[in-house]
Order: C-alpha cells, then structure tokens, then sequence
C-alpha cells in the first residue's frame, strides 16, 4: 500500500480541539464534519487540500480528547497519510482502528515542507520526498498493526476473528 | 524482573502472570464507558458490522453529560441514540438527566469502579480512576464498541515514570497545583504512552478528590494512566461507595521507571497554565496583574465536594468583580445536593456567580460559557488549547479552585492571600 500527495505542515502538539472542534461534535457524519477539518489552526485547508494529500506535523500530533472524529475528519478530507515525529496515543490507537495510515518518523517530519511531493510505501515504513530526492525510513506498523489495517479497520478484523 | 502496578493489573486481565514493556496483550475489562458524543459514534459502528450485542449488561456505562441538557436538536438526538440502545439492550447502567453527573466525577461515586479494575472510556480523561488504584485509559469509539461487544481491549503495556511526593501542601495548594506543577515540568508529551505512578509519604496528604485531579490530567503529560497505591483512605472510599469486591495491587520493590521525580508538595505554589497549553506553567506572583472575563469552577477535574468547598471557603462573603461572569458547575446531582446542604450554592449565588446543573458545558466549548474573541477566562478545567472555550481569539487559564473563586472576586488572576486568606 502507498500514499504519494503534496504536504500541509504543521508544529507540535496540533490537539483534536483544532483538528475538529467541539462546536462540530453534534455533527456525526464524516464528511460534513469533514468541512471544518483544521479550521482553527489552517482555515485554508478545506479549500486547498485534494484527495491523497499527506500532513506532516511535529511532535505529539493528535494530542487532547478522544475523540475518533478527528482522524475520521482527517481521512474523510482526504488526507492519505499523517507523518508525525509522535503521535498522542489515543489518536495513534484510534487512527489505526479507524484506519487512517499514520506513520512517526522525525526525521522526516522535521526535513519535509509544505507543498513537498511525498510517497509513502507503507509495508517498508519508507518515506520518499519526491521535491528534494531525500528519503527517510519510519516506523512500520507491528504484524498486529498490519492486520487491523489490512483488514478495514478493528471491527472488520473482529468480525473475521469470529 | 519485577513489574510496575499498572503492568500487574494488565497481567492479571490478561490471564498472564507476568508481562513486558512493549507486549502487545488482549486484557479483559471490569467496565466500558461512553458519553453521549463517542458513545453515539460506536454504536453506529456497531450496528454497520452487525455486532448487535453486548457483553455485559452491568459492565457498561453510558452517561449523557456533555451536551445536556440538549443544547439543539442534534445533541438530543445523539442522546436519544444511546438511550434507545441503552433500553434495547438493558444496559442497567446508563445516566441521564436527573440521574447523570460529569462521567468521572460520577462513577466513582456510584461505585462503579474499584481497585484492581481494568477500565476503557471512550473519552480521554478516563485516566481518572487510577485514583482508586484500577487501570482506566482513554480509547476511541471504535474501541469502547469492540469493548462493549467482546469486553476485551488491545494495549500495548507501557513503561512508567515514578512520582515520589513527599511532604504537605500549604492551605490553598491542592491536587490542581501538583498536577499542573508536574505538567510543566515534564510537558504535554513528556509521559507519552506511559503509566504515571505516583507513590511516596505525601500521597497520605491528599484527599481522594485531590488523586482524581491528579490521575485526571495524567492524559495532559500524554500519559496512558496515572495511578495511585489503594491506602486505608481509598479502601475506605470504596466500601463507602461501593458493593463490588476489590483487588489491591502493588508495585514490585524491583520494578523498572524510565525516570523518577521527587516532589515536595510543601514548596508547590499555586499554579496556572497559561495558553494555549497545559505545559506553559507559571506561578501566582510570577507574572503581571492578568485581568479576567470569566470564571469557570467545575469539571471532571475540579467539580468535585472538596473543590466547591474551597471554593466558597474564598468566596463567602465577597462579591464577584464586575464584568466577570462566574459560572460554578458541581460535577453530578450528589455534588450539587451535598453542596446546597452545606450552604455552599448560597455562598455562590449571593456572591453573583450562577451555579449550573451538572454538565461539561463551557469545558469543551459546548455551551454554557462560551468565550467572545478577546475574551478570558480563569478555569478549573483541563485543557486550554486554542478555540476550547469558544472564539479561536479567545483564552483559557488553568489553575484551582482556589485560584478560579479568588480572581472571580478580584477580577485578575490571583492566589486566595490576596483576599486576606
Ligand atoms: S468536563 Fe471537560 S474534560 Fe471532563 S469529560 Fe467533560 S468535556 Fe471532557
């Protein structure tokens, strides 16, 4: 599996409050929150993002509430891939579950700009900047990881257990 | 090699008598939560997969809290989801309007979770129950629907970091001052995915209410849980609250941290966050007179019977500055009778603040509270990242209840002394 898009870059500790927020989270449907994604940090991000495109950020990315619309809103915008140097754990958790590929590499999160060409190739963990040539290796997911994605996400893998 | 509690009592849900730093385990769980925001999210997931049943029907707990009552029609009908499947499918323990009260200043007190428990919440601040010595994290809804059809959870087992407290708080230092004290300290990654385990002389200083502040913002360092060790006050809180059998489990004497601190709550000051994160710490004294729009005393954090006290222990008698609206929000209905019993509520509401039934409300951002652009608000609260309280141009600073009742009355951020207290 792979994900290739133009980068949106953001700092450290981008919370699920800016990723989605609370206002919204009377709205259940993905792709109607999906239209006010990041809205209080990049209020551009709506309009300019297209489908396959990656995000790029920091230090513990997705840090605060629990809530699983913030990956979702993620995925639903488009997004391919999040690159992170960390990722808070409950959105590293739910962002697997839901199956929105996250992948920490801070090498990668650090050199890489906005508006880079970026391919990720999930199964190796390799990151490619298509801008600069650089590429760096991430983190692939563990074999349990693996199995939750490829099959669609924790309750489609459940199902299969069963 | 020995293990850390929170790594004994994930063993012990996982039918495995010892486990690592890193393992991947599936463990059993004693409870599963859910709010009316995520709990809505995992149904519908539940009913796309055809998943339509649960594990048990006294293991799960739905509370409506942060939207009610209903604030529009879409969070009623968020609501009106978990209460049709709550009644579909008798889930004995699910807490509505006369009966709710913010989730974890609510199941502690019914009782619901006791010490040795392996607990998932679709909601962060779930970490809150390491107070009574259990092991309760955060997850998503995705999780909390697996958990409510398997009563299983993945984790993966985390290292720790030790906190030794020693020593005794002043008077108007409390459990929110420690927390934010070590927040600033370590910052709002600095326990990522790991356990926060507290221990030491100290803790026989804190109140229960003070170790649930603490645990409370375990997930602001980043923490997967904090936890304390079950003292005679914990277990005396549990038989008070609770019927279910509990299980004490205790560090090994050669379990391994991936630091320690030393604390000494005798030289902690009061202490604020200012925005727009819960790491950028500073004490009262330290900064210039900040002026305040609003305060805000309640939460899962400090909505609690020791934090209303304190809170009319500063405000008795004053009056709230002008153009500051105070807004105090006992965390459940049990909070909120206790505090007009003991004339609390009067104390507020003749000082000018309003008092609220129990809700999130303003926490999130939801209502009851919203900040203009330019606005400020002091608040007892967990979080003040930008745009939590309202306008993305407004702000959020942390601090006590102390803190919060005394700038109220003042009308700028300041410690109770101010007040000649
Ligand atoms: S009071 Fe605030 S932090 Fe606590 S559960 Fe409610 S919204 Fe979340």
């Amino acid at each position: 599996m792979n994900a290739c898009g133009s980068v949106f870059k953001y700092g450290d500790n981008v919370d699920t409050d800016v990723i989605i927020p609370a206002r919204y989270l009377n709205i259940t449907d993905g792709n109607e929150l999906a239209k006010h994604c990041m809205e209080d940090i990049d209020k551009d991000f709506v309009s300019n993002v297209k489908n396959g495109d990656i995000i790029v950020a920091n230090k513990n990315f997705g840090c605060g509430s629990s809530r699983e619309h913030a990956p979702l809103v993620i995925k639903c915008a488009g997004i391919s891939c999040v690159i992170a140097e960390t990722f808070a754990r409950i959105f590293y958790r739910n962002a697997i579950n839901i199956g929105l590929p996250i992948i920490e590499c801070p090498e990668a999160a650090r050199a890489i700009q906005a508006g880079d060409e970026v391919m990720v190739d999930f199964d190796s963990g390799m990151i490619t900047n298509k801008t600069t040539g650089e590429s760096f290796e991430g983190q692939a997911f563990p074999p349990f990881m693996q199995e939750i994605i490829s099959a669609g996400g924790l309750f489609p893998y459940i199902n299969k257990k069963k | 090699m020995g293990m850390t509690m929170t790594q004994k009592i994930l063993a012990a849900h996982a039918g495995l008598s010892q486990v690592k730093a890193g393992q991947l385990i599936e463990a059993e769980l004693d409870l599963v939560l859910g709010n009316d925001i995520t709990s809505p999210v995992a149904i519908k997931e539940m009913e796309k997969f055809d998943k339509d049943t649960i594990f048990h029907k006294d293991k799960i707990a739905l509370v409506m809290d942060h939207f009610i009552p209903n604030k529009d029609i879409k969070s009623a009908e968020n609501c009106k989801c978990c209460r049709d499947f709550a009644s579909k499918h008798e889930i004995s323990n699910y807490f509505d309007v006369g009966q709710m009260g913010i989730e974890h200043a609510l199941l502690p007190e019914k009782g619901l979770v006791v010490a040795g428990d392996a607990v998932i919440g679709a909601d962060s601040h779930t970490c809150t129950y390491g107070a009574l010595g259990a092991f309760s994290t955060g997850v998503g809804s995705t999780d909390m629907a697996a958990g409510m059809v398997t009563g299983k959870a993945w984790f993966k087992v985390p290292t720790a970091i030790k906190f030794e407290l020693v020593g005794k708080p002043s008077k108007w230092v409390s459990g929110k001052d420690v927390i934010l004290h070590i927040i600033g300290m370590i910052g709002v990654d600095g326990a990522l995915y790991k356990s926060m385990e507290f221990s030491g002389e100290g803790i026989r200083n804190l109140s229960m209410d003070d170790r649930f502040t603490i645990c409370n913002m375990a997930i602001e360092a980043g923490g997967k849980n904090g936890i304390f060790p079950v003292d005679d006050l914990c277990i005396e809180y549990i038989k008070d609250h609770s019927k279910r059998d509990f299980k004490i489990f205790e560090a090994d004497a050669d379990a391994e941290y991936e630091a320690v601190y030393t604390i000494d709550l005798s030289k902690l000051e009061p202490t604020v966050s200012f925005p727009h994160l819960p790491e950028n710490t500073r004490t009262i004294g330290s900064f210039d007179e900040i002026k305040v729009d609003q305060s805000v005393i309640g939460s899962c954090t400090n909505g609690r019977l020791d934090d209303m006290r304190i809170a009319a222990a500063v405000m008795k008698g004053q009056k709230v500055a002008k153009n500051v609206r105070c807004i105090v929000i006992p965390a459940t209905q049990e909070i909120y009778l206790q505090s007009m019993r003991e004339g609390l509520l009067e104390i507020f509401i003749e000082a000018g603040a309003v008092v609220s039934t129990p809700t999130c409300g303003p926490c999130l951002g939801g209502y009851m509270g919203i900040l203009a652009a330019g606005e400020r608000c002091i608040s007892t609260t967990n979080r003040n990242f930008v745009g939590r309280m309202g306008h993305v141009d407004s702000e959020v600073y942390l601090a006590s209840p102390a803190v919060a009742a005394a700038s109220a009355i003042t009308g700028y951020i300041s410690a109770p002394e101010e007040l000649g207290l």
